[in-house]
């Protein structure tokens, strides 16, 4: 479904050139749900933006099907292909209704039948009719996202890109959007690019992932080998030791060298 | 160490008089603190932030302070002067924040911020307070600290922010340190750096400590005693060690409701709401 080859960003030229993506490479079957995991700066929200065309590629290509993504990208690339972003207090317009953000992709891309398919992509993420002409500030942050996810599902893509979906939520509403998501997928039969910093959520939605670290890909594993601890990497397996806990047993080697 | 407990808190209160009513954010909490370590868990709203400001005197302004009962090592907090409260905040009571990116001056150099913290709570030279800020800074593992300290907030990562931050609420040997999700801005890994220096500093001084946090299992491996909070109220308190033994069903559904690597439940158990806990 997906493939990225070599996938290189960079910005900036000379002395204040960097490059957040460095020759990553990774394949997506179609249905399949893929996670990318990586400290803050690397580089896996960039791949994310790079792939829907919001970050520029600097080298390697990206295939939706089979096919190279043109740029700019096309009106069939969104159908196919839309994005849930993090922040669900930023990524809805504060004065657009429900009602409003949900229209636009459709006007955009000339569809007709406005009417029906708002209210069933509302009944999708499930939430009642009741919350069609509500602003924003009217939802919880929970009820936000689920907006964020139906107005992504309205054009019945194939994929989602979803950058870090549940990281501004409460543990209780995670688990709800976290379950949405697995169900959505299996009713739907879409394929995800999940990302996140929290190894448990990719571990929860993902078959496989990628570790990235610095733009660079650490290893790519399952969630299988993450869960039986079987990460061939150290820094896959520090991440693991840091998302159980703290730990004071952990701290007394280094302790030991200051004192 | 004195049997006398350092922070003894009864029935507090937090309001919000708004043009649309009053809005309680804390209703009735009541605990006392020695030299421990204790962890307050909430979600979004529960206010467990307020409670900690409501300690220090950082209610904003619509806001008001009620408890039967809130004093520090024998001080009224809520008839003290303002100047007591002055020399108590930052002095012997210091609060670090979640975010280093906005709570650093940005346009002061970190040493200096420093510098500022400990002067205005000691009379002290220019020179010993240099000294004391430089120290301050290697202990919380700061590389060069002579460099940092000519650094601005811009100029350091969001770790080293946040330790800075650490060094300059420290700087003062405060009894009681307050820490609002003092981690939650930051990558796993870096946090758990974070935390061991701040496990380290509050073991080796003696000091209380109130960790405010949303992450139940963080606090709970963190902590000596948590305080679970729901609606404005203490819904649980037990021991950190007891945590797979809680009673209330809202902490054992906050516990539940988070995916493990350990073992894969699908779908996940969500929270329902008892209107019940709120009272």
């Amino acid at each position: 479904m997906l493939d990225i080859q070599n996938l290189r960003v960079t910005y900036g030229t000379g002395r204040l050139q960097v490059d957040a993506v460095k020759d990553v490479s990774f394949h997506v079957g179609t249905g399949e749900a893929f996670g990318l995991v990586g400290e803050s700066g690397s580089g896996k929200s960039t791949v994310l933006r790079a792939i829907c065309g919001l970050a520029p590629i600097s080298g390697g290509r990206v295939l939706v099907d089979g096919r190279e993504v043109p740029t700019p990208r096309d009106k069939a690339f969104y159908r196919t292909v839309q994005m849930v972003f993090q922040d669900p207090y930023a990524s809805l317009h504060p004065r657009h209704t429900v009602d409003r953000t949900l229209s636009e992709p459709l006007a955009i891309h000339g569809e007709k039948d406005a009417e029906t398919r708002i209210a069933q992509a509302l009944r999708e993420v499930g939430l009642g009719p009741s919350f069609r002409f509500r602003y924003p500030h009217q939802l919880s942050g929970g009820q936000r996202q689920r907006v964020a996810i139906a107005r992504a599902l309205l054009l019945r893509p194939k994929v989602l890109l979803l950058d870090e979906p549940t990281s501004a939520l409460d543990a209780s509403v995670q688990a709800e959007i976290l379950n949405l998501l697995d169900e959505l997928r299996r009713n739907l039969g879409l394929t995800y690019i999940l990302v996140s910093h929290d190894l448990a959520v990719v571990a929860h939605l993902c078959d496989r992932l990628l570790v990235m670290r610095h733009g660079e890909t650490v290893e790519e594993t399952t969630a299988a080998a993450l869960r039986t601890n079987q990460a061939a990497s150290d820094y896959t397996r520090s991440l693991i030791n840091a998302s159980q806990g703290f730990s004071r047993d952990a701290a007394r080697p280094e302790s030991a060298l200051t004192r | 160490m004195t049997t006398k407990p350092l922070l003894e808190v009864e029935d507090l209160r937090v309001r919000f008089h708004l043009r649309t009513g009053t809005v309680e954010a804390v209703r009735g909490v009541s605990f006392t603190l020695g030299r421990e370590r204790l962890g307050i868990v909430g979600e979004s709203g529960s206010g467990k932030s307020q409670t900690g400001r409501a300690i220090l005197g950082l209610t904003p302004p619509p806001g008001e302070v009620i408890a039967k009962k809130l004093t520090f090592d024998g001080i009224d907090l809520l008839t003290a002067s303002k100047r007591t409260l002055r020399t108590l905040r930052g002095g012997r009571i210091s609060m670090v924040m979640q975010d280093p990116k906005y709570s650093l001056n940005p346009v002061m150099t970190i040493g200096e911020q420093i510098i500022e913290a400990y002067q205005a709570h000691t009379r002290s030279g220019r020179a010993e307070a240099r000294d004391k800020a430089l120290a301050m800074l290697e202990a919380v593992k700061m590389r060069d600290p002579a460099r940092v300290f000519s650094l601005y907030p811009h100029e350091v990562s969001g770790g080293m922010g946040q330790r800075a931050m650490i060094a300059m609420m420290l700087v003062t040997d405060p009894d009681l340190l307050i820490a609002d999700e003092p981690t939650s801005a930051l990558d796993v890994t870096v946090s758990m750096e974070i935390l061991r220096i701040l496990d380290e500093l509050v073991a080796e001084r003696g000091m209380g400590l109130i960790f405010i946090s949303h992450d139940l299992k963080l606090v709970s491996s963190f902590c000596d005693r948590v305080l679970v909070m729901y609606a404005g109220r203490v819904v649980e308190e037990l021991e950190a060690k007891n945590l797979r033994e809680a009673k209330h069903p809202y902490t054992q559904g906050l516990m539940r409701c988070l995916p493990t690597l350990a073992n894969d439940v699908r779908p996940l158990p969500t929270l329902s709401r008892d209107p019940a806990w709120a009272q």
